[in-house]
């Protein structure tokens, strides 16, 4: 007689819980080895050159396209709404806070996940499947330092200046839709955004873009490290990549606002 | 000298190996042969360090690598060069860069110098004027004595083999198994090769290991194997054309 196997609600969450704790548990040890790696020399600058090349320079079309319309619908609707309280002379400054303190650092990491994040995942993952992270190690070259270190420290470096062009263009276009659609003064826009936007607020901004950095182009070199399973294993681990790092990025967006909001 | 000592390895509850014993002698070939699937490449990843065993240990030069932190068992393998199954040839950089990877990581040499070592081991391995060539622009073949060419660059004592010539024509596996013999003649290394080809194997080994449901079931040389009462030997023996 065949029997039937059911799991009940509390075996599902205790085996969902222990997935999770290993994975994290993983996750750690990753990090650790990267962190040792990291101060070890030799020190790989051209790789992190080349890697800050391909996360920056090729991600500023996406990141000024993104941004420019962005800023623009953001102004577009900031300045509708705040008409209702004959407040139109508040978008400048409106705008400018929430691109600085949130909407750059967060809007660009996100297109740096989606852009550079898969393709770092999807790279190390195909190699990984194929043996040469294998024969990497038995050339006596750790991929961690090799492929991790000059990834992250490039993400470290580069996120935060593209959060700031983010930024640049994305109140460049709200002041375009502000001044010739809503036909709002441009000394307002410019007086508030003055006022009201401090350097603290920019550099709020570029920290946090700065820890995004780090974290998803970690989370991507894990996810491709970690791959299983050949073409579709890689496939899973880009997936995998992107929906971890926006989640991440966004969950820690909350937290590091409420630190800097809390002790700046 | 490599000295494998009860090595027990499981996936996911799978016991792979299950208490392998070998000594594999220095300066000789010494080829582990079995079916495919019984853990002969996962008991090679064991000999440098890619797999760490659930039990036992692995001694070379009588150092114990398993007990080695990250920072020393990377130089350690600078002893070995391994081919592996696929080549694994970094498929973004050319045949030449690959060649010359281990030399620009490891090598104190000058540009020339590194260009002119990885032309000799090109040569070493029957190729030539392909250094600017990708890996996607080779045959299975090229591939693997390309890998072969980066594995012997940096004059390793050990080079381990993974399937040399498995996926080969009979011409090429014939060429593969002369340079696994040219080289340890030329280079006087220690040689591991894995394979379940039987005729290639006679042809190559100084010393023979039969690996069978996780241990090794028969060892010792050519004829010491084809004489083996052991009724697995004798049935994989039997099925070689």
């Amino acid at each position: 007689m065949t029997q039937l196997n059911f799991q009940g609600p509390f075996e599902v969450a205790g085996s969902g819980l222990m997935t999770f704790i290993r994975y994290l548990g993983d996750f750690f040890l990753f990090v650790r080895s990267y962190f040792l790696w990291n101060f070890r020399p030799p020190w790989r600058w051209a790789l992190t050159f080349k890697q800050m090349e391909f996360i920056g320079i090729y991600s500023l079309p996406i990141i000024v396209l993104t941004a420019t319309f962005s800023g623009m619908v953001f102004g577009l609707q900031i300045g509708y709404a705040f008409r209702a309280f004959n407040a139109e002379s508040m978008v400048g400054s409106t705008v400018g806070l929430a691109l600085t303190r949130e909407i750059g650092p967060v809007f660009a990491s996100l297109m740096v996940a989606a852009r550079a994040g898969s393709a770092m995942a999807a790279e190390i993952g195909s190699m990984k499947v194929t043996e040469q992270l294998d024969a990497m190690s038995t050339m006596a070259v750790n991929p961690i330092q090799y492929l991790v270190v000059p990834r992250v420290t490039a993400g470290v470096l580069v996120v935060p200046l593209l959060s700031i062009v983010y930024i640049a263009v994305g109140i460049l276009g709200a002041y375009v839709v502000s001044i010739y659609m809503l036909h709002i003064p441009d000394v307002y826009f410019i007086q508030k955004l003055e006022y009201y936007v401090d350097p603290s607020d920019v550099m709020g901004g570029v920290v946090k873009a700065a820890v995004f950095g780090f974290l998803l182009a970690l989370i991507s070199c894990y996810c491709g490290y970690r791959t299983e399973g050949g073409a579709e294993g890689v496939g899973r681990s880009t997936t995998k990549a992107v929906v971890v790092s926006s989640v991440t990025i966004l969950v820690t967006d909350y937290f590091l606002t409420s630190w800097i909001l809390e002790f700046f | 000298m490599i000295q494998l000592i009860n090595i027990r390895k499981s996936f996911n509850g799978n016991q792979v190996l299950k208490g392998v014993n070998l000594h594999i002698p220095k300066g000789k070939v010494t080829v582990i042969l079995g079916p495919s699937g019984c853990g002969k490449s996962v008991l090679m990843k064991h000999m440098i360090g890619l797999l760490v065993p659930d039990e036992g240990r692995v001694q070379v030069d009588g150092v114990d690598i398993h007990r080695l932190d990250d920072a020393r068992l990377n130089k350690f393998r600078k002893k070995f060069g391994m081919l592996f199954q696929s080549a694994a040839l970094f498929d973004s950089l050319t045949v030449g860069e690959n060649v010359a990877f281990p030399l620009v990581e490891h090598a104190s040499f000058s540009k020339r110098a590194i260009d002119d070592r990885v032309q000799e081991c090109l040569a070493l391995v029957g190729l030539q004027n392909i250094v600017h060539k990708m890996p996607s622009e080779l045959s299975g073949g090229m591939r693997k004595r390309v890998g072969l060419a980066r594995a012997i660059a940096l004059q390793p004592e050990i080079i381990l083999y993974d399937e040399p010539t498995t996926g080969l024509d009979p011409l090429m596996t014939d060429a593969i198994n002369h340079l696994i013999i040219d080289t340890q003649k030329k280079l006087s290394v220690t040689s591991v090769v894995i394979s379940h080809d039987i005729e290639g194997t006679f042809e190559v080994a100084h010393k023979v290991a039969v690996l069978h449901e996780g241990v090794i079931v028969a060892e010792g040389s050519s004829r010491d194997i084809t004489g083996s009462s052991h009724p697995f030997v004798q049935k994989f023996l039997s099925k070689r054309s």
